[in-house]
C-alpha cells in the first residue's frame, strides 16, 4: 500500500495555478526524494499532505486517510520538518521540542538528548537567540524524537554544517531501518543521491519525471567523444545521436543509452584510437529537468535553450523517450 | 560624516512603508483637534461657564490629574484643559511605536542587516527614522495651529498649544529612540516606551495634584513633579494665558540628547544585540507548558501581568476620586451631563462608577483584541504551521485562545471592579462591601467583551491577512460610538451597533438578564462562524 499517494492535484491561489495536475506515489518504507526549482509546488504539495491547505480537486491519500479531513488522526503517525523554521521567540529550544513532541502525541526522550548531543543543539537558550541552522536543529530532533510512520521532511538541511548534514543522513537510515517512511525534499543533490530510493521530479506544479535515480539516468543522454583512424560519416543517420561535432580530428557527440549498441558498431568501422564515454552526472540529470523551456517539453518544438552543458540540448526527443518502457537500454 | 550615507534614501523608505499610517496621524489629530474645540465652544459660549468650568477644574482633584493644570478662563485655555491629555497621549504612543517600527523591527527581522550591508553608514537607519517621525510631529503642529485658529482661537495660544503636543510627540520620538537601543526585541522595546508614557502620566497626575490653586482660583500652578514628566511640560507652556515659549526648548534638549544617547548606544552595541541579555532557560519543559492551553498561558501571562498592574492603580485611583465627584459635578453642568449620558441617570456617584466601569470594558476590550491577534502573529511568522501540524485541531488551537482571552478578560474586569471598589469604599468606610458589589457589577460587563472576542474569531477566520487592521477598526468604532455617539446625537441604530451600548448600566441602573443573555448569544454565533470559517480555509505560510 503507498503511504502517500496523490493523483491529479490541482491547487490555486487566485490567478495562480500552484499545483496544475500533479502526481507522486510514495511506497512503504522508501526515501522519496522530491525535487524541483524554487517555485515548482513543493512546498505547497507537503501543505496540502499536511491539511494545513485545501485541494482545489485531484486524490490526495496520506497513510489511507484523507489529509484535510483526517488531519488530526494522521499527525499523531507522522512528524514534520518546515524548510523555514519558525518558533515561539521566548520559549527555550528544549521547551520547543517538548512541546511539539508532546503535541504529536508524544516523544521519545531518551532519543531525544541523544539527539541534542548528537546535533550539538543548546537547548536552554531561547529560540530568538538561535541562528538558522540551530532552528532547522530543533525541529528535526523534535520529528526524530517521535517514533512515527511518516517523516514529511521540506528541505530539512537548508542552514546545516556538513558535520550536521552527516548526522542527519544518519537519521534518516536509523528510521528507514526501523520501518518509516520518508519524503524529503531537497536541493542538496548529494544527500538525494545518499539517501533517496527512488525520487520525483516536478515543475510549475507538475510531475515530470519519477522512478529509481538509475531509471532517471537512461532517460538523459551520454556524452561520447572519439578519435579514429578515419573520419566517421553517417552518425547523423543513426537513432538516437545528437550534436555531433568535430574538433581537433576528434568527434563529439551524444547519444541516448538505448542506442549506445548501435552507435559502437558504426564507429568501430572508422578504427577507434580513443574513446570516452561521460554518464550523465546528478547536477545534469536536474538542469535538464529545472532548467528546460516547458513549453517546448510539450508541444515537441525542438527548442534549444542556451544553458550551459550538453544534457540541456535537444529536450523534446528525450521526453517523447520518457513515455518508453523504462529500462530498455540493458 | 560616512556614518550617515544613505540616510536620505532611508527616510524615503520610511515614508513609502508608513504612507497611510503618517497621512492618519498628519491629517487626523488636526481634524480631531478642530472638532474637539468646535464642541467645547458650544458647551462654554461665554465667560461666565468659563468661569465656572476653571474654578472646578482648579479645585478638583480629579480634573487636575485627568486633565491636567487650568490655566486661566480663554476659551482656548478649557478647550486645552478638555483635550490636551487625550492628544498627547496619542502623540506619544504614535511615536514611540513609529520609532521602534523603523529601529528595532526592523532588526529583530533582519531587514536592517540586509539594508546594512549596502553603502548605509551606521547611524543612517536610526536617523531616518528620527527625521521623518519629528517631521510628521513637526507637519501635524502646524495643521493643528491652522485647525485651532480656524475654530477661533487666539493664533499664538493656537501656535503654542499645538507646538505643546507637537512637543510631546518630540520628547517621547526621543525616548523610543533610546528604548530600541535597550531591549532585543520590538515588543520589549515598545512596552519600555509605553511604560515611560504610562509614568509621565502618573508623575505630571501627582505633580498637578500636589499643585497649588492660584488667589482668582483660575488657575493651577503644578508642583515639581510634573516638570520632570515630558506630558506635563505641554501644560506648563500655559498656552492661551501668557504663553511661556521657553518651556518648548525641553522637549527639543530631550530630543538633542536622546538621539546622542542613541547613537553612542549604537555605537557600543552589536547589530541586533540589545543592553538587556537574553537569559538561558530550563533544557526542558514543565508538564504543565505541554499542551495548548499550557503555551496560551504561557504566551499571555506577561501581557496580563501588565495589564492586571495599569487595571488596578487605575481602579484605585478612580475609587479613591469618586468622593470628591460631588464637588466637581455641581459647579460643571457639562461634565454632569456627560457622565449622565455615560452611567445613565440616577444617582450620580453611581453615574460615575457605572461610566468608569465602562470605560475600564472599553479598555479590556483592548486586551482582548491584543490577546486573541497573537493567533494571527503566530500564523503569520509560521509558528502556527509547525503546531498545527502535529495532532491538535484547529478548532482546539482556537478555541484554547479564545478561552484564555476570556479568562484573561474576566480576571481584569474583576480586578477593576474591585479595585474601584476598594479605593472607594476606603474613602466611604466600606471597603469590602463596595469591593465586591462593584467587582460583581463590572464583570457584567463580560457579555460585552465575548462579542468582541467573536468579532475578531470571525475575522480572523473569514479574513485572516486583514485580521488586525479589522480588529482594532471595529473596536474604535465601538469606542467613538460609546464617547462620542450621545453627544453628536447620533442615531439609536447606529449606537445599537457597539455591544457596550446593550451592557446594563450598573450600579446606576439595575441589572438585565435579557440584553446579557442576547449579547452572549450573538457572541456564540460570532465564535461559532470563526471557527467554522478558520477550520475550512488555508493556513497560508
Amino acid at each position: 500500500m503507498p503511504v502517500i499517494s496523490i493523483g491529479n492535484l490541482v491547487k490555486t491561489f487566485g490567478a495562480i495555478r500552484a499545483l496544475d495536475g500533479l502526481d507522486l506515489h510514495v511506497e512503504q518504507g522508501e526515501v522519496h526524494g522530491f525535487l524541483g526549482p524554487n517555485g515548482s509546488g513543493k512546498s505547497t504539495t507537503i501543505r496540502i499532505l499536511l491539511g494545513l491547505l485545501r485541494r482545489d480537486s485531484g486524490d490526495a491519500q496520506v497513510l489511507g486517510a484523507d489529509p484535510w479531513r483526517d488531519a488530526v488522526r494522521l499527525h499523531r503517525r507522522l512528524a514534520y520538518v518546515p524548510g523555514d523554521v519558525s518558533l515561539w521567540p521566548n520559549l527555550t529550544g528544549g521547551e520547543a521540542i517538548d512541546l511539539l513532541g508532546q503535541l504529536r502525541g508524544g516523544l521519545d526522550r531518551r532519543r531525544r538528548d541523544e539527539l541534542l548531543h548528537r546535533f550539538d543543539l543548546d537547548p536552554t537558550r531561547r529560540c530568538r537567540t538561535y541562528s538558522k541552522g540551530n532552528r532547522q536543529k530543533v525541529a528535526i530532533v523534535a520529528a526524530f524524537s517521535s517514533p512515527v510512520e511518516l517523516y514529511v521532511l521540506d528541505e530539512p538541511t537548508s542552514g546545516l554544517d556538513p558535520l550536521m548534514e552527516a548526522v542527519f543522513q544518519d537519521e534518516v537510515r536509523r528510521v528507514k531501518q526501523a520501518g518509516a517512511t520518508v519524503l524529503l525534499s531537497s536541493h542538496v543533490l548529494a544527500e538525494v543521491e545518499a539517501l533517496c530510493d527512488r525520487v520525483s521530479i516536478i515543475r510549475e506544479g507538475r510531475t515530470v519525471e519519477s522512478g529509481t535515480l538509475t531509471e532517471l539516468r537512461h532517460l538523459t543522454r551520454t556524452a561520447v567523444t572519439v578519435e579514429t583512424a578515419r573520419p566517421v560519416t553517417g552518425l547523423d543517420a543513426l537513432p538516437g545521436v545528437h550534436d555531433v561535432h568535430e574538433v581537433d580530428g576528434r568527434t563529439h557527440l551524444e547519444v541516448e543509452p538505448a542506442h549506445l549498441d548501435e552507435l559502437l558498431g558504426q564507429l568501430i568501422r572508422f578504427g577507434v584510437r580513443a574513446l570516452t564515454s561521460t554518464p550523465p552526472t546528478l547536477e545534469q540529470l536536474f538542469l535538464r529537468h529545472y532548467g528546460d523551456d516547458p513549453a517546448a517539453t510539450a508541444t515537441g518544438a525542438a527548442a534549444v535553450p542556451a544553458s550551459p552543458g550538453p544534457a540541456t540540448v535537444g529536450a523534446s526527443d528525450v521526453d517523447a523517450q520518457a513515455d518508453a518502457p523504462r529500462g530498455g537500454a540493458r | 560624516m560616512s556614518a550617515l550615507t544613505g540616510t536620505t534614501l532611508l527616510a524615503r523608505l520610511v515614508l513609502r512603508r508608513d504612507r497611510i499610517r503618517l497621512a492618519i496621524w498628519v491629517l487626523g489629530t488636526p481634524l480631531l483637534g478642530y472638532a474637539l474645540a468646535g464642541s467645547v465652544a458650544g458647551i462654554y459660549p461665554d465667560q461666565e461657564t468659563r468661569q465656572g468650568y476653571a474654578t472646578t477644574s482648579a479645585s478638583s482633584l480629579v480634573a487636575r490629574a485627568f486633565n491636567g493644570p487650568i490655566h486661566g478662563t480663554d476659551l482656548g485655555a478649557v478647550v486645552v484643559a478638555e483635550t490636551y491629555v487625550t492628544l498627547a497621549l496619542i502623540v506619544a504612543l504614535l511615536s514611540t511605536f513609529a520609532v521602534t517600527r523603523h529601529t528595532r523591527q526592523n532588526e529583530e527581522t533582519g531587514r536592517a542587516e540586509l539594508l546594512g550591508a549596502n553603502v548605509v553608514g551606521r547611524y543612517a537607519p536610526l536617523t531616518a527614522a528620527l527625521l521623518v517621525i519629528v517631521g510628521a510631529n513637526t507637519v501635524a503642529a502646524v495643521l493643528l495651529t491652522v485647525a485651532l485658529a480656524g475654530a477661533g482661537l487666539p493664533l499664538a495660544g493656537s501656535v503654542a498649544a499645538a507646538a505643546a503636543i507637537g512637543g510631546v510627540g518630540v520628547a517621547f520620538t526621543a525616548i523610543a529612540a533610546v528604548t530600541a537601543q535597550l531591549s532585543v526585541t520590538a515588543r520589549g522595546a515598545n512596552a519600555l516606551a509605553a511604560a515611560t508614557v504610562g509614568l509621565s502620566f502618573v508623575l505630571r497626575a501627582a505633580g498637578d495634584v500636589l499643585g497649588e490653586q492660584s488667589a482668582d482660583g483660575t488657575r493651577v500652578r503644578s508642583a515639581w513633579p510634573s516638570w520632570i514628566s515630558p506630558l506635563g511640560w505641554g501644560n506648563q507652556v500655559r498656552a492661551f494665558d501668557g504663553e511661556r515659549w521657553w518651556v518648548l526648548a525641553l522637549p527639543v534638549a530631550l530630543l538633542l540628547a536622546g538621539v546622542a544617547l542613541a547613537y553612542a548606544l549604537a555605537e557600543r552595541r552589536d547589530q541586533g544585540a540589545g543592553l538587556i541579555a537574553p537569559r538561558r532557560g530550563p533544557a526542558t519543559a514543565a508538564p504543565r507548558l505541554l499542551s495548548p492551553t499550557g503555551l496560551a498561558w504561557r504566551m499571555q501571562r506577561g501581557t496580563l501581568l501588565g495589564w492586571a498592574v495599569g487595571v488596578a492603580v487605575l481602579g484605585l485611583s478612580m475609587g479613591v476620586a469618586a468622593d470628591e465627584f460631588d464637588d466637581m459635578i455641581d459647579a460643571n453642568p457639562a461634565a454632569a451631563e456627560a457622565i449622565n449620558a455615560m452611567g445613565g441617570g440616577a444617582d450620580l456617584i453611581n453615574a460615575y462608577l457605572a461610566a468608569m466601569l465602562g470605560l475600564f470594558a472599553l479598555t479590556i476590550g483592548a486586551y482582548v483584541v491584543q490577546a486573541l491577534l497573537r493567533v494571527r502573529g503566530d500564523e503569520a511568522d509560521g509558528v502556527l504551521e509547525a503546531a498545527l501540524a502535529t495532532a491538535v485541531s484547529r478548532t482546539r488551537w482556537l478555541g484554547t485562545q479564545v478561552l484564555a482571552a476570556t479568562l484573561g478578560a474576566i480576571a481584569l474586569l474583576l480586578l477593576a471592579g474591585v479595585t474601584t471598589g476598594l479605593g472607594y469604599g476606603i474613602v466611604t468606610g466600606d471597603p469590602l462591601g463596595q469591593a465586591v458589589e462593584l467587582g460583581g457589577a463590572a464583570l457584567l460587563r463580560l457579555p460585552a467583551l465575548l462579542v468582541i472576542a467573536g468579532v475578531v474569531t470571525a475575522i480572523f477566520g473569514l479574513l485572516p491577512r486583514w485580521s488586525v487592521a479589522l480588529s482594532w477598526t471595529a473596536l474604535l468604532v465601538f469606542l467613538l460610538l460609546g464617547q462620542l455617539g450621545a453627544v453628536l446625537e447620533l442615531p439609536q441604530a447606529a449606537l445599537n451597533v457597539s455591544p457596550y451600548t446593550h451592557v446594563p448600566a450598573v450600579p446606576a441602573v439595575d441589572p438585565a438578564a435579557l440584553p446579557l443573555v442576547v449579547l452572549a448569544a450573538v457572541a456564540a454565533a460570532l465564535l461559532a462562524v470563526g471557527v467554522a470559517a478558520f477550520r475550512h480555509r488555508d493556513v497560508p505560510s
